[in-house]
């Protein structure tokens, strides 16, 4: 029967188990992972079985590594992924959040677009370090994500986006996701991609700032094919600030809804 | 005549605008996306698009913080 062990297909015999074949192809081995899950009981292995071995502290080969990274995914999830097209319009505590996390998903191409650089009180919630002081948001998340998974493409765009560029910059992605900060903005950019792209799915979030309980964050749900996550009501504002651990979920919410449209759960 | 706005019964006196209604509920007509049965209002046409008996109205109304 045929399997595939990191990434390379091959026969072995029926009734091997997954350790025998551990055994024989890497033995010393500590992480074994078959079909996205990371086991330590032997059983007998199946027709399309995929195993992963893997030595913990050993840096593998580049043909290697791109798979062995995604070894933890569901299967069939990565190559679904790879030919994901997404844009995030704004690099704060929403987008680089949401730019993390789906470089690490394997999204095949993430277009990062912001007009500011990285200050100070950007640390408290957005993926930045204090060597990128300075720098554009743009150039300091390309080389984060690129040392996170360089397997995707990164596209990057230095721009303020109105509704008279809106279209221009966004054309052509499967997800756009809006991640501004200022209310009016969030709505321009909403209603420009739902007249210029009605088809596309388009992610935008609203009601993050403070320490209000995770629950309160909701995903809206308008027409066919757009979403708004977060509680609708709790704004940034004088005594209401914006805090990593609620921003990253709301974040994380709107990675996950782009995820599930390009695996065409949603 | 009565109308639905964010899943709330309305009466109204006498027929709105879309723009007329955002005003009704005191919020700023740039922080908002608007649905009016299942179709998206464009912003331009706020003013001009005057409200039925019985439509269904979804006011999206945007905070800040990202």
């Amino acid at each position: 029967m045929e399997i595939t062990v990191n990434e390379k297909k091959m026969v072995i015999d029926n009734f091997t188990t997954l350790f025998e074949l551990r055994n024989q192809i890497k033995p010393d081995a500590d992480v074994v992972i078959i079909n996205g899950y990371q086991t330590d009981t032997d059983i007998k292995l199946q027709e399309g079985d995929k195993i992963s071995l893997i030595r913990k502290g050993e840096i593998p080969d580049k043909s290697e590594i791109k798979y062995l990274m995604m070894a933890r995914h569901t299967p069939g999830v990565h190559d679904k992924l790879q030919k994901g097209f997404v844009a995030i319009a704004g690099l704060g505590g929403l987008g680089s959040n949401v730019a993390v996390s789906l470089a690490r998903m394997g999204i095949g191409t993430i277009k990062l677009i912001d007009f500011d650089i990285v200050e100070p009180s950007n640390l408290n919630r957005q993926q930045y370090f204090i060597h990128q002081i300075g720098k554009s948001k743009t150039e300091a998340l390309k080389d984060t994500l690129l040392n996170i998974n360089p397997y995707n493409t990164y596209l990057t765009e230095n721009i303020y986006i109105t509704a008279e560029n809106a279209k221009k910059t966004l054309k052509g992605y499967d997800v756009i996701i809006e991640a501004f900060d200022k209310a009016k903005n969030k709505a321009m950019l909403i209603n420009e991609c739902l007249k210029h792209f009605p088809g596309k799915c388009i992610i935008g979030a609203s009601g993050v700032a403070g320490v209000f309980d995770t629950e309160s964050l909701k995903i809206h749900k308008i027409g066919k094919n757009t979403y708004i996550v977060g509680d609708m009501v709790n704004e940034a504002r004088p005594g209401c600030g914006l805090m990593a651990t609620r921003v990253a979920v709301a974040a994380n919410m709107q990675a996950h809804l782009a995820v599930r449209y390009l695996l065409g759960e949603i | 005549m009565k109308i639905v706005v964010n899943g709330e019964n309305h009466i109204l006196e006498e027929s709105l605008t879309i723009r007329e209604l955002i005003g009704k509920f005191g919020i700023n007509t740039e922080t908002v996306v608007v649905e009016l049965n299942k179709q998206i209002v464009a912003k331009e046409n706020f003013g001009s698009t005057k409200l039925n008996d019985s439509d269904k109205v979804e006011i999206v109304h945007f905070v800040g913080g990202g």
